[in-house]
C-alpha cells in the first residue's frame, strides 16, 4: 500500500517554477529514493511533502488523506517529519534537549515517562548520543551532528521519515554507518525516503527509485532497475560509455 | 556628604533606572529572537503598565491587586499588538514589520492620552518613603524595590528558558524555524508567546518605575530607544547582554547627570546627562560592533 502519494505537484519559489508536476509514490515499509543532479528539485519536493513549501497545484496524500495545505507542525502530528539539509540542529541547545524537542508533538498526549523511555531508545540505536547526552548540539562533529538529527526526527514517532542528503559532507566511514542505521531503521517499521547525491549507496539500501530532472521525474523503478539502467550509470555512477 | 556617598546614591539611582531600561531591553531580544523584528512598541508597554497601575489603584484597587490586573492588560495589549501588526502581515519584510510596530506605538501613546490626559500620575511607594541610608547616603526604598523585582524577573526568565519545555520550544524558535516546525512547535504561538511576556517584563519595570520617576501618556518612547540601545550594546539577541547594557546605560546617565557639571566647571550642562550615555554606548559597539556579550555572524557548519 503506498504510504506517501504526490499528484502532479507543482511548486515554486517566488514565481520561480521549481516543481512542473512530480507524481510520485512511497510504499510503506520501503526505503525509496530520490535521484538526480543539484537543482533538480529533490530538497523541493520534501519541503512541499512536509509543508514547509506550499503547492501551487496538485495534491500530497500521506496515509490516504490531503495533506497538501497543512503546516508543518501538524504534519508532524500525522506521523511524517524530514530529516533536513544540513541538520539544522539546535546548535546552543543540548543533546538531550535536541531529542526532548523532537518529541514536542507527542508532549500533550503521551507521558513523561513514555518519552524518556523514547530518549533511551534513540541513544540505544545512537549510542554516541547518550555518551554526549549534556554536550552542545553544535560541538559534536559532522557524523554524530547527523546521528542526531535522525534521533530528533526519531523522536516524533514517524511512520515516514524523509531524509534529505544524510551522506552529505560526512567521511566515508561515517556514510556507511549512516546508511546502515537507515537500513536497520526500515526494517523496524519506519519508512523512508531518502534524498541523495551518493546514488550508488542510496541505490544500494533503497527499495525504488525515482530520478529527477529539473523539476521532474525522468525515470522510476527498482533499484535494481535503476542501477542497471545505462542513463543512471553514465550520470551518476560515474561509468564511461565503453563501460556500459 | 562625602564624595564616596555620592557615588553610591547616582550609582542606586542609576541601577534602578538602568534595571527598567534592561527590562524593556530584555523583551526587545526576546521579540527580536522570535520574529527577527525590533519591536518599536516596546517602551509603550512600560507606559501602560505605570498607568493601568494608577488607574486601578485610583479605583480603590489594593496595590498588589492592581499591579497584577495591570501586568494582566498590558500582556493582552502585547498579545494584540503581536496579532495585528505582525500575524495579520505574513508576507511582509522585516522593515515593513518594524514599521507596523512604530505605527502600534503611536496608536497605544494615543490612548493613552485619550484615555488618562496629557498629566503626569503617580502610584505610591510600596513602602513608604523613610530613607534606607549607607554611609552617609539616603536611598529611596522604591528603588531597591525597582532593583528588587527586575532581578526576580531576570532571573525567573532565564529559569524559563533554561527549564521549561516551552521555554526550550522558544530558543528552538530562535535558532532555527525550518527545524522547530519540523519537530511540530507552532511557530505562530511562540512568536505570540513572546509579545506576551515581553508586554509582561516592560509592564513590571513601569509599575515599579512609577512611584519613582511618575509617568505620562509621552514616556514610552525614552524608554523604547533606550531600551533598544541597551539590547544592542548588550548583543542583539542575547538577553542577559540586554540587562547587562540597560543597566550601564542607567548608570552612565546618573553618574553624568550628577558630575559632568561639576567636573567640566559647568562647561557641559548636567541635561546632557543622556546624551553622554549615549556617546559611551556609540564608542562601545565601534569598538565591538556584536555588542559586549554578542557573538560574531557564526559561520554556518
Amino acid at each position: 500500500m503506498s504510504l506517501l502519494e504526490l499528484r502532479s505537484v507543482t511548486a515554486d519559489y517566488e514565481g520561480l517554477l521549481a516543481l512542473r508536476g512530480i507524481s510520485l509514490h512511497a510504499n510503506e515499509g520501503e526505503i525509496t529514493a530520490l535521484l538526480g543532479a543539484n537543482g533538480a528539485g529533490k530538497s523541493t519536493t520534501l519541503n512541499v511533502i512536509c509543508g514547509l513549501l506550499p503547492t501551487r497545484s496538485g495534491q500530497v496524500r500521506f496515509a490516504g488523506e490531503d495533506i497538501s495545505h497543512l503546516r508543518p507542525d501538524r504534519v508532524v502530528r500525522r506521523g511524517l517529519t524530514q530529516v533536513p539539509e544540513g541538520r539544522l540542529l539546535f546548535d546552543d541547545l543540548t543533546v538531550r534537549d535536541n531529542l526532548l524537542l523532537g518529541a514536542y508533538s507527542r508532549m500533550r498526549r503521551e507521558s513523561r515517562r513514555r518519552i524518556e523511555e523514547d530518549i533511551d531508545g534513540v541513544c540505544e540505536l545512537f549510542p554516541i548520543l547518550a555518551e554526549f547526552a549534556d554536550r552542545r548540539a553544535g560541538t559534536l562533529s559532522g557524523g554524530e551532528q547527523q546521528m542526531l538529527a535522525v534521533g530528533r526526527a526519531l523522536m516524533s514517532a514517524p511512520r515516514l521519515l524523509l531524509l534529505d542528503e544524510p551522506s552529505a559532507g560526512l567521511a566515508p566511514k561515517a556514510v556507511s554507518e549512516v546508511f546502515a542505521r537507515i537500513q536497520a531503521l526500515c526494517r523496524r517499521g519506519t519508512s523512508v525516503v531518502l534524498v541523495e547525491q551518493n546514488v550508488s549507496a542510496a541505490l544500494k539500501i533503497a527499495d525504488r527509485g525515482y530520478v529527477l530532472e529539473v523539476g521532474q521525474i525522468v525515470l522510476e523503478g527498482t533499484a535494481e532497475e535503476l542501477l542497471a539502467n545505462r542513463d543512471v550509470q553514465r550520470a551518476y555512477l560515474g561509468k564511461d560509455y565503453e563501460e556500459v | 556628604m562625602s564624595l564616596t556617598d555620592q557615588i553610591v546614591q547616582y550609582l542606586v539611582t542609576g541601577v534602578s533606572i538602568g534595571a527598567v531600561y534592561g527590562l524593556v531591553g530584555l523583551g526587545l531580544a526576546i521579540i527580536f529572537n522570535a520574529t527577527g523584528v525590533i519591536n518599536f512598541a516596546q517602551g509603550e508597554f512600560v507606559m501602560l503598565g505605570g498607568m493601568c497601575a494608577v488607574a486601578f489603584t485610583g479605583l480603590g484597587m489594593p496595590l498588589i491587586v492592581a499591579a497584577l490586573l495591570s501586568i494582566a492588560v498590558v500582556t493582552a495589549v502585547g498579545l494584540l499588538v503581536e496579532r495585528l501588526a505582525i500575524r495579520a502581515l505574513p508576507r511582509a519584510s522585516i522593515i515593513t514589520l518594524i514599521i507596523a510596530t512604530i505605527g502600534a506605538s503611536f496608536v497605544l501613546k494615543g490612548g493613552a492620552k485619550l484615555l488618562w490626559g496629557p498629566e503626569a500620575v503617580i502610584l505610591p511607594s510600596f513602602s513608604g518613603h523613610a530613607p534606607l541610608h549607607i554611609g552617609a547616603a539616603g536611598i529611596d526604598p522604591q528603588r531597591v524595590w525597582v532593583m528588587g523585582v527586575a532581578l526576580v524577573s531576570v532571573i525567573g526568565v532565564q529559569l524559563f528558558f533554561k527549564y521549561t519545555l516551552t521555554g526550550k520550544a522558544m530558543q528552538a524558535c530562535a535558532i532555527n524555524r525550518s527545524a522547530a516546525q519540523l519537530v511540530g512547535i507552532n511557530i505562530n504561538r511562540m512568536v505570540s508567546l513572546s509579545f506576551g511576556l515581553s508586554a509582561a517584563l516592560a509592564a513590571i519595570g513601569g509599575i515599579v518605575l512609577t512611584p519613582v520617576t511618575m509617568m505620562r501618556y509621552s514616556q514610552g518612547a525614552t524608554f523604547t530607544l533606550t531600551g533598544f540601545l541597551a539590547a544592542v550594546v548588550g548583543g542583539l539577541g542575547n538577553g542577559i547582554g540586554a540587562v547587562v547594557g540597560g543597566i550601564m546605560l542607567g548608570v552612565l546617565e546618573a553618574l553624568a547627570g550628577g558630575f559632568v557639571d561639576v567636573a567640566t566647571r559647568g562647561l557641559i550642562h548636567s541635561g546632557y546627562s543622556k546624551a553622554i550615555a549615549l556617546a559611551v554606548a556609540l564608542l562601545i559597539l565601534w569598538l565591538r560592533p556584536q555588542g559586549l556579550l554578542g557573538r560574531r555572524e557564526r559561520e554556518s557548519a
